[in-house]
């Protein structure tokens, strides 16, 4: 992984995700997902950017269904904002990070 | 601002790359917008590509827009993970502004934005994507194992999802408005012969079901007018593309369906010393193998434009005089 970003698993996700104090957008990803791939160094700008604000964790949904399949990926990229232990917010699909960051203008 | 440049190319697919090497070898030192997250273009979603001349076993369809990146790469193209957002295509002088706010400019641009996948056109399709409606198969097919799917298309990106997606799912549906098939017949009989794909013949989709994630699909019979309902947890949207010319449709000149018009067999648009090829032209072949044959015309058209214009500079002729 990146830098910036954190990596985190089905066991890590309580801890890493849900009582995190800070709003962690989860980058839900696979090696055979070329949007994914695209995706990934703006996700690495923006964790790197708005370190302050956010962390960007990527959960690689082959290794950890269990994770995928609670929050109902069924869509990769999928992006999940979670915020207090609660999913505020869902993006799906590869962006140019211009409209990533329209969309994650409320916790930037 | 930086120099004017000779050309620069936006777009990467099997065109853009094909023109990136054609116009690095003539030294002409292109810049390649690639797209943030559309770089490779509409092949980084495909898997096997069996037609492309020089590949006896077939190559992965992202592996081979690497090849062609590196190819171009390796002649010193330079190679822009940007958008581009804006242009202006009049004048001997081209600008092209991208999405980082950096503004480039060239006397001779290359357009190759390829195309965009099409929807159905339906509320509860938008509702739904990502919810179950989805149209990348090889990103998404690993979700749906042993459910049923339904494919939308008669085409052969339809064939190529439907049949890739028989390694996950239990049942692929395909559902297509007419009675026979207008993929290539070896795309078609490989899904003909496929014991998880059904077919449903003169069928349009109504209506996508499921609140939150989809149900199932509600069809309409194209000849009878009756209406059914099929269960599936996944659909799976390949019923074609269109082109993606938003950037450019009002400055050069575009058919009814926004395809870029060219001189053909040239590639030249209506506006001097603006190229276009591959997708974004192209509502015949649509080939991979087609869209790099337009891209290397395009950079041959932008290199003799370009002496053109730098013979007709040299005896002090206007450029119009010598065309």
């Amino acid at each position: 992984m990146g830098a910036s970003t954190i990596t985190v698993t089905d066991s890590s996700f309580e801890t890493d995700v849900l009582n995190s104090t800070k709003p962690v957008i989860v980058d839900y990803w696979a090696e055979w997902c070329s949007p994914c791939r695209l995706v990934a160094p703006i996700l690495e700008e923006i964790a790197s950017e708005h370190a302050d604000r956010l962390t960007v964790a990527k959960l690689n949904v082959d290794e950890n269904p269990r994770s995928a399949a609670a929050a109902g990926v069924v869509s990769i990229p999928t992006l999940a904002v979670y915020q207090n232990g609660e999913v505020v917010k869902i993006i799906v699909g590869a962006k140019p990070k211009p409209a990533l960051l329209a969309d994650l203008a409320d916790f930037i | 601002m930086s120099d004017v440049r000779d050309v620069i190319i936006i777009g990467s697919g099997p065109a853009g790359y094909s023109a990136a090497v054609y116009t690095a070898r003539a030294d002409l030192h292109p810049l390649v917008f690639e797209g943030s997250v559309t770089a490779g273009g509409a092949l980084m979603n495909t898997t096997d590509v069996e037609n492309f001349p020089g590949f006896a076993d077939g190559v992965m369809g992202p592996e081979l827009m690497d090849q062609m990146r590196k190819q171009a790469a390796r002649f010193g193209a330079e190679l822009v993970s940007d958008d581009v957002v804006s242009v202006d295509l009049r004048g001997a002088v081209k600008t092209v502004t991208a999405g980082s706010g950096s503004i480039h400019q060239a006397r001779a641009v290359i357009l190759a934005t390829g195309s965009g996948y099409r929807e159905i056109g339906l509320p509860s399709e938008k509702r739904l994507s990502g919810r179950g409606v989805s149209w990348c198969a090889t990103c998404d097919g690993f979700f749906f194992r042993d459910q049923d799917i339904v494919v939308v298309g008669g085409g052969d990106s339809a064939m190529e999802e439907a049949t890739f997606l028989t390694k996950f799912a239990r049942s692929v549906t395909v559902v297509h408005r007419r009675d026979e098939l207008r993929a290539s017949k070896i795309m078609a009989s490989r899904a003909l012969a496929n014991d998880k794909i059904r077919f449903a013949w003169n069928s349009q989709v109504a209506e996508i079901l499921g609140e939150d994630k989809v149900s199932g699909v509600r069809l309409t019979d194209t000849v009878t007018g009756d209406e059914r309902t099929i269960d599936a947890t996944g659909v799976f949207v390949a019923i074609g593309h269109d082109p993606r010319s938003e950037l450019v449709r009002d400055q050069v000149r575009v058919d009814d369906e926004g395809y870029v018009l060219v001189d053909a067999p040239s590639t030249r648009t209506n506006v001097p010393g603006v190229f276009a090829c591959g997708d974004l032209v192209d509502h015949t072949y649509r080939q991979a193998v087609t869209a790099a044959g337009t891209g290397c015309a395009a950079a041959l058209d932008a290199e003799r434009y370009l002496a053109d214009a730098e013979d007709a500079a040299r005896v002090g002729e206007p450029v119009s005089a010598t065309a």
